[in-house]
């Protein structure tokens, strides 16, 4: 067996298998487990995933939220993390391109997207 | 002593326990099989000689084909020696990627990646001069040494050839053995391209501390 497929094998085992389908553009909620010494609790990110990048176990995402005051949040995720929970497709958006970063540069009504159906 | 030659696969990351995301190397160790032992009556020094990989018989040229066959083993690509004491072990006697557990320390020593004839940024972590306003010493040395003694120190960090050299990395933590596939994964980075040859050791900080008579 090659070496490529090797790996392969040894990350599938960590691979999620119920991942939704979602890209960039999409609204997500992402469920995060967060510890603390020995009680544990669920946090909600809800925005925009701005970026997907790597393959296999490696991979991750971005989304992208305005917080309190207008403020840019963004939080990178592993994709196949355990101490994410869950991940929910809220709203699927058509955009051209794959990484959203002009979304940085807008506010308001000018970063829309466009929903997809 | 436990030593063991292998190749490396690839870097990955693996999940722990705990959920956390730790970047990995995969290894494709073993099986080795122990070709010749050094004795300290006839050698001078403990050591063993280590095969990894088959080879098709005529590939080899006679003298090497002459040592296989002294010591009754199929014959290997590589060849490499490790000192130390291995008890148990014979000619013939093969190695496999068991001896390792999750959690212990081991060595790798491999051949670090060939970077050519590099700068002395790339080298040796110089900052380098400005970028603009006129200035023309951009990824220069700058000076190399005092007005007095008239001549450059010896040893100073110049361009030069860079990487292709033996690199030892201490202390890497095993993660996972699988001894199905000969597969071991390691915590953190280790020398050389994918499919580079490794030499996997016990970690050398982990031994007893022997003491010296004087």
């Amino acid at each position: 067996m090659k070496g490529d497929m090797l790996i392969r094998s040894v990350e599938e085992k960590m691979l999620k298998e119920d991942l939704p389908d979602f890209s960039p553009g999409d609204t997500v909620r992402v469920h995060q487990i967060l510890r603390q010494a020995d009680r544990e609790r669920i946090q909600v990110f809800e925005g925009v995933v701005i970026r997907k990048r790597g393959g296999g176990a490696s991979a991750t995402f971005t989304v992208r939220k305005i917080s309190h005051q207008g403020v840019g949040v963004e939080k990178t995720f592993p994709l196949h993390s355990p101490l994410i929970a869950k991940i929910e497709v809220v709203r699927r958006g058509r955009v051209r391109r794959a990484r959203l970063y002009y979304l940085r540069e807008r506010k308001g009504k000018a970063a829309r997207i466009e929903e997809r159906r | 002593m436990k030593a063991l030659l292998g190749k490396k696969l690839g870097m990955t990351t693996y999940f722990n326990q705990e959920g956390e995301a730790i970047p990995v190397t995969v290894v494709q160790a073993g099986p080795c099989i122990i070709v010749q032992k050094k004795v300290l009556p006839k050698d001078g020094y403990e050591a063993i000689q280590i095969g990894f990989e088959e080879v098709k018989p005529q590939k080899l040229n006679k003298p090497l084909s002459g040592h296989f066959r002294k010591a009754n083993v199929s014959p290997c690509r590589f060849l490499r020696e490790v000192r130390g004491k291995f008890e148990g072990l014979e000619v013939g006697s093969e190695i496999r990627v068991d001896i390792f557990s999750p959690g212990e320390k081991v060595d790798i020593i491999g051949i670090s990646k060939g970077k050519g004839f590099a700068g002395v940024i790339k080298r040796w972590g110089f900052s380098g001069g400005p970028a603009s306003h006129g200035s023309m010493s951009h990824r220069r040395p700058a000076s190399a040494g005092p007005q007095q003694p008239q001549r450059i120190i010896k040893g100073k960090k110049m361009p030069g050839h860079m990487g292709a050299e033996r690199v030892t990395m201490q202390n890497l933590e095993i993660i996972e053995v699988d001894p199905e596939r000969n597969l071991l994964i390691v915590k953190g980075a280790v020398p050389g391209p994918r499919s580079g040859l490794l030499l996997i050791r016990q970690a050398i900080k982990s031994l007893p501390k022997i003491k010296v008579e004087r």
